[in-house]
């Protein structure tokens, strides 16, 4: 894994995903935005999707973190344990402190 | 088919059922099919690949079976140290054994006895293909992608694999840079078995996490 300096956040954070919808390719899933979450592991720096996706070079590189969730802070209605969670891969632009 | 067709006249189309409908070729590329010559001959005119690497990466691409997979699997089984490197860099570990990752990084999740992790890509069709092969068309799906997030255990299910309620379902969506390996647990039964043996266990959907290896039905 490509190494990260200044990586805004560390495992175990409390973090908010960006709730906002922006034109363009994004890969924050629409599920996700807005949700609230852990930071489970730093996943390394890798250049910005949504800038390569349009020919841009997407430098400098971001930040990307994999955020756990608990289900039922996704989805209301969900039926399981309530310790199921899900995870996924967020850019840092897209992240703030909870 | 013929009883009751006494007058039958060999001109299809009229007077009687036929129990299908006639299988057609349709003529020409559909719109995708359009689309992907279309980029693909621009980017070889433009220079930026040429044909023999599009062959290449294709002739690549077939020798990418979940036989690869597997075989990680049953070493991380039998070889603690590998293990060990195999959670803490799974691309690094992979290559090892000779699997490259390309461009994108490898995170090996592991089931245990309290948490059951499965893979699912909802954006798109993310999949560790240079350790596993082509996803399944499944994997693909609409139905999968969207309904794996919202009720795992109930999609589990429909693949014959019943998660327990006291395990932690661990959904991995496979959305921007990584790709996820499940690590399947090593079946009882299974004690002093060769990593080629246990190998043989080791299915694609075990790795997708759909499914869990199954000592009892592989003959010795």
């Amino acid at each position: 894994m490509s190494e990260v300096a200044n990586a805004r956040f560390k495992p175990g954070d409390r973090v908010r995903i960006g709730d906002h919808n922006p034109p363009g390719h994004r890969r924050v899933p629409v599920y996700a935005r807005g949700r609230e979450g852990t930071i489970e592991r730093i996943c390394g720096a890798f250049p910005n999707p949504e800038e390569l996706a349009y020919g841009f070079d997407g430098l400098p590189k971001r930040t990307l973190y994999r955020v756990r969730i608990r289900q039922a802070d996704i989805w209301p209605q969900y039926k399981g344990n309530p310790k199921d969670i899900l995870e996924l891969e967020i850019y840092e632009h897209w992240l703030e402190p909870a | 088919m013929h009883d009751g067709h006494d007058d039958h006249d060999h001109h299809h189309g009229h007077g009687h059922n036929h129990p299908h409908d006639p299988i057609e070729v349709p003529d020409g590329a559909g719109h995708y099919e359009l689309m992907v010559h279309a980029i693909k001959e621009l980017l070889i005119e433009k220079g930026v690949i040429s044909a023999d690497d599009i062959r290449k990466t294709l002739e690549f691409m077939d020798t990418r079976t979940p036989a690869l997979g597997a075989k990680v699997v049953a070493k991380a089984w039998t070889d603690p140290a590998f293990k060990k490197r195999l959670m803490e860099d799974g691309t690094k570990a992979v290559a090892e054994l000779g699997i490259p990752m390309g461009d994108a990084e490898l995170i090996v999740v592991e089931n245990t006895k309290d948490t059951h992790n499965v893979v699912v890509c909802t954006l798109c069709s993310c999949y560790p293909r240079t350790v596993l092969g082509l996803p399944p068309d499944w994997y693909k799906s609409r139905n999968y992608r969207s309904r794996v997030v919202v009720e795992p255990r109930a999609v589990l299910k429909e693949f014959g694999t019943t998660v327990p309620d006291d395990v932690t379902v661990r959904v991995h969506d496979s959305n921007a840079d990584m790709r996820y390996l499940v690590l399947p647990m090593r079946p009882p039964g299974t004690e002093g078995w060769s990593e080629e043996r246990l190998a043989g266990l080791v299915t694609r959907d075990c790795m997708v996490g759909v499914a869990v290896p199954k000592a009892e039905k592989v003959p010795a």
